[in-house]
């Protein structure tokens, strides 16, 4: 299995000296391709620190962020940007869609301000898009979309472009449990068709949709649970 | 397990004989609880001597076709009307197993809450790849079956709920644990004073559990006495 993301002795720290704080430290953790790995822990455990720095949005104190092989270390922040671009997708609780744009313009976003031909992009979202099951709502400002219709265009937008690296931060926090699980459903699904997945949870029920669970507590991995079987969980037979 | 109610209530869709009773159940509750067609008579029998039931008509085949009375369908009525009592008198092996590691000395009670917990989390996985193996659990055959299966997700997630509250509860403890050493104290045979005066006749720990609602834990007592007529405790019948 080939790792998409690896993080190697990452340590992130707050203020110096004596009064500093650490949000993480020395942090080991790789995610292969076809895996989604559940981070679990308390608040301020530094799950969401964890997601940020994983997503190049926030560069460590020390250590080392691989995604793809590029090293995040060493990269300007123009190859930053490019890579949240091409390799990283972001799926949040509060969905974070922009309002005026469609959901089908919501999707290809990323792709126009990548260069990609507007042509092309509007064919890569609606793919997106379709892969979700909403077909039908392309023209479909986020207003008029229910919750959980809105978190499926995150999750198109995430994905769109052949994108590998999810990253989703309490997904289903702002879902009814039917529609959160259904959402759950739809990123085990991307994730078994190739892409990786780090998903930030405190809900056991929907951690357990995890290859994988990591448990994090004052800013350290404290254990985490065996590999489920190479098979898919949504694969197999009763 | 409300076996016996259950049957009842197919019963009241119209008269089955005994050995469909026990397909119409499987079916819907996805063959969680296998019945024997030897428990389906047993509690058919009961059913007609308690006047909800009776023998009705005989197939070519020499089926029995069993049909509800009117006060069976009182009673399916007054079932479905009225809530699940838990049982109050079993013991939570998890909940005596932390509360007894958390005032041991030298135990640390996170290890033993991670241990549950990833178990826990192990079963959730599993739960959830038999909900979604193969089938659409929303398809009409599979939906009785997979609600079920809800039922033990959320047990399953509830019980991962009460021992992140438990661990931090324990981490917000000023000893961290309550560590008590044996007492030094030594405690007079019999039963204490103060618990002479409540309940009569139930061991020290069934009453202890039950103390400040023993009306409804009469209620219980006389439902599980039902229910244990007709069939094992659920886990039992589950696991």
């Amino acid at each position: 299995m080939t790792a998409v993301l690896q993080l190697v002795g990452v340590t992130q720290q707050y203020g110096e000296g004596a009064t500093s704080v650490s949000a993480l430290s020395g942090v080991d953790l790789s995610v292969a391709q076809g895996e989604l790995v559940a981070i679990m822990g308390a608040s301020g455990s530094g799950k969401s620190t964890l997601l940020s720095i994983a997503g190049g949005l926030q560069r460590p104190t020390s250590g080392e962020v691989i995604v793809e092989g590029a090293y995040l270390s060493t990269a300007t922040p123009r190859e930053l940007a490019q890579l949240r671009r091409r390799s990283l997708g972001f799926v949040f609780q509060d969905f974070n869609l922009i309002p005026t744009l469609t959901a089908l313009e919501n999707v290809t976003l990323p792709l126009e301000l990548d260069g990609f031909r507007a042509r092309v992009a509007r064919r890569a979202g609606r793919d997106a898009l379709s892969s979700v099951g909403l077909d039908a709502k392309f023209d479909a400002y986020p207003d008029d979309l229910s919750g959980g219709q809105q978190q499926r265009v995150a999750i198109a937008r995430a994905v769109v472009g052949g994108r590998r690296l999810i990253l989703a931060d309490e997904p289903t926090g702002a879902l009814d449990s039917v529609t959160g699980e259904a959402v759950m459903k739809m990123l085990r699904t991307r994730v078994d068709q190739g892409a990786a997945g780090i998903l930030v949870t405190h809900e056991a029920r929907h951690a357990a949709w995890a290859d994988r669970i990591v448990f994090l507590r004052d800013g350290r991995i404290v254990d985490q649970s065996q590999r489920v079987g190479a098979e898919s969980l949504l694969a197999g037979s009763r | 397990m409300s076996v016996r109610q259950s049957l009842l209530a197919i019963l009241d869709q119209g008269p089955c004989y005994g050995y469909q009773l026990r397909t119409e159940f499987d079916r819907r509750t996805g063959s969680t609880w296998p019945l024997n067609v030897g428990q389906i008579y047993n509690t058919l029998d009961r059913l007609e001597r308690d006047g909800l039931v009776e023998k009705g008509e005989v197939d070519e085949q020499g089926h029995v076709y069993w049909q509800i009375t009117d006060a069976g369908s009182a009673e399916v009525r007054a079932w479905l009307a009225s809530p699940v009592e838990r049982s109050q008198g079993t013991r939570d092996e998890l909940a005596i197993k932390l509360a007894v590691a958390a005032t041991l000395p030298g135990v640390d009670v996170a290890d033993v809450i991670q241990t549950q917990r990833i178990a826990s989390l192990r079963q959730l996985q599993e739960l959830n790849r038999a909900k979604y193996a193969g089938r659409n659990p929303d398809g009409p055959e599979e939906l009785a079956w997979s609600l079920v299966v809800d039922s033990m997700i959320f047990t399953a997630e509830a019980e991962v709920r009460w021992l992140d509250h438990t661990e931090q509860r324990l981490a917000l403890h000023p000893q961290h644990a309550m560590a008590l050493e044996l007492s030094t104290e030594k405690p007079k045979r019999g039963r204490p004073a103060l618990d002479r005066s409540s309940g009569e006749g139930h061991s020290p720990d069934s009453r202890s559990l039950s103390e400040g609602r023993s009306p409804e834990t009469k209620r219980t007592d006389d439902a599980d006495d039902v229910s244990a007529r007709s069939a094992g405790a659920p886990s039992e019948v589950a696991r």
